[in-house]
């Protein structure tokens, strides 16, 4: 795995997304605006206005035209895209306290949001840009890190300081939770679906990777499930590769390349092994890149379009861009 | 003797453990570094206790035995373990934050740190510890204005 490019952010660095076009990222602590020309990156806008206090996490909506922007200060910013500027247009309040989290649905029509008071909530937005919170989901019981949807169902996971996951879908008109995920012995810091939704990969504080598949009544392993939901069970865990926390998971949606985030300043790319049985699936460690920052490697995100490219960013500041290749043999 | 010995073997469980938590053919003994511990307790003994007019130290809250530094592949893990002067919940959050940020701004080398209340002096110690190593909290409460002042005060240098 190479590198392609570093840019210096300024101030720790926690988290990055990469726009579906593959051309334009967000990273944030400030939130400033990149814009890839030709190898280089040129930081096109800086929000400094939206928020009180630090800028946790930014997502980018499916169609590419917003970005939510979740804030330590208990908001969450919807700003619209104009070609390089950005315009706040509307703010969501409602969270305790931090807002650690924000993820849209894949239709567009939803929104996550999650925070250190416990709670994820869900909300809709209309075609007139008007959003609603439709439900507040006060399953955990501690701090909740982490908040993503299924690639393709409306379906909504969440990572928390309580050492659990949990899945929620819709029932009539209010969100449930369906699915506790128990098995992590520390705080989950992040999850990420497979490109086909069946499987949800998680790390945690206790430095391993989970590998969760999804069985539907009546599947053909013979899972139990109670009522019409899906169980889910760990099918696998990565452990002994990571020498600390793991900040965050990537599961590219191109390839099915895993790559990991450590508090010990490395990054991690793992592959399953196509021969290995679907339901204990084998991954093995095809590249690993110590000091890829000078600390904490907090977030990594491919790029949705184009393989092999990763971004990270961490506490040094810095946002680094990797090539990676998968090697011969596998 | 006894306690020598007690420490010994700790410590070599904790070298084991952490060995066995590295991938194939990157294992390294970590090496005990005395000079570096002193460097970082130098550092931490002037801190002042949030509550009383006293230094961590002559409050007994750390000791020269509750700082560890080992070199791990070229890198520094220091692990430090106090003593709470009373068993209240936020009082041992403060003391972990103070003494994070102060090595996070004071230590010239680069370090991994881990901060935790010795073992039996705390009900809650497993609560107390999580919070004090977890890094998005750590960030989010000094945040707080009022935490902060209290933290900037007791890490304050002595003139």
């Amino acid at each position: 795995m190479r590198l392609q490019a570093r840019g210096k952010e300024g101030e720790a660095t926690f988290k990055l997304d990469v726009i579906h076009s593959g051309k334009d990222f967000w990273g944030e602590g400030v939130g400033k605006y990149w814009k890839q020309k030709c190898d280089s990156w040129i930081c096109k806008s800086v929000l400094s206005e939206g928020h009180q206090r630090t800028v946790r996490k930014v997502a980018w909506s499916p169609c590419g035209n917003y970005l939510a922007s979740a804030s330590f200060d208990a908001t969450t910013c919807i700003w619209k895209k104009n070609q390089d500027d950005f315009e706040c247009v509307t703010t969501l309040e409602g969270h305790e306290n931090e807002v650690k989290s924000v993820a849209w649905a894949p239709s567009g029509n939803l929104l996550a949001t999650c925070s250190r008071d416990k709670s994820v909530w869900v909300w809709e937005v209309d075609e007139e840009d008007e959003y609603e919170c439709v439900s507040v989901l006060n399953s955990h019981t501690q701090d909740v890190k982490h908040v993503v949807w299924h690639p393709s169902q409306e379906l909504l996971a969440s990572a928390s300081y309580d050492d659990t996951v949990k899945l929620y879908r819709e029932e009539e008109d209010d969100w449930v939770c369906c699915a506790t995920l128990e098995g992590h012995e520390s705080t989950v810091w992040s999850l990420a679906f497979d490109p086909s939704g069946q499987r949800l990969a998680s790390c945690s504080d206790d430095r391993t990777v989970r590998i969760w598949r999804q069985y539907p009544p009546d599947n053909e392993q013979g899972v139990a499930c109670s009522g019409s939901d899906p169980s889910w069970k760990c099918i696998c865990t990565l452990s002994g590769f990571h020498s600390r926390t793991i900040y965050d998971v990537a599961w590219c949606q191109l390839t099915g390349a895993l790559a990991t985030a450590c508090g010990d300043d490395a990054i991690r790319v793992f592959e399953e092994d196509p021969s290995s049985d679907p339901q204990q699936p084998t991954f093995s460690l095809t590249a690993h890149l110590p000091q890829a920052h000078s600390q904490d490697v907090n977030c990594v995100a491919w790029n949705p379009k184009e393989q092999g490219l990763l971004a990270s960013c961490s506490d040094d500041g810095e946002v680094a861009f990797w090539k990676y290749q998968r090697p011969e043999g596998i | 003797m006894e306690r020598v010995s007690g420490l010994l073997s700790w410590t070599l469980s904790r070298v084991l453990w952490l060995s066995g938590l590295f991938e194939r053919g990157a294992a390294r003994q970590p090496r005990i570094m005395e000079e570096k511990a002193l460097e970082v307790y130098d550092l931490i003994r002037t801190i002042r206790d949030p509550e009383k007019p006293n230094t961590l130290e002559e409050l007994e809250v750390v000791t020269e035995s509750s700082v560890e530094v080992q070199e791990i592949n070229e890198d520094y893990l220091v692990i430090i373990r106090f003593t709470p002067t009373v068993p209240h919940c936020s009082l041992a959050t403060l003391i972990g934050l103070c003494l994070r940020v102060k090595l996070q701004r004071c230590l010239p080398f680069k370090h991994k740190l881990e901060i935790y209340i010795s073992e039996g002096t705390h009900s809650t110690e497993e609560d107390i510890n999580k919070q004090i190593n977890d890094k998005e909290r750590v960030a989010a409460a000094m945040e707080n204005p009022n935490l902060r002042e209290i933290v900037e005060q007791c890490v304050l240098e002595p003139d």
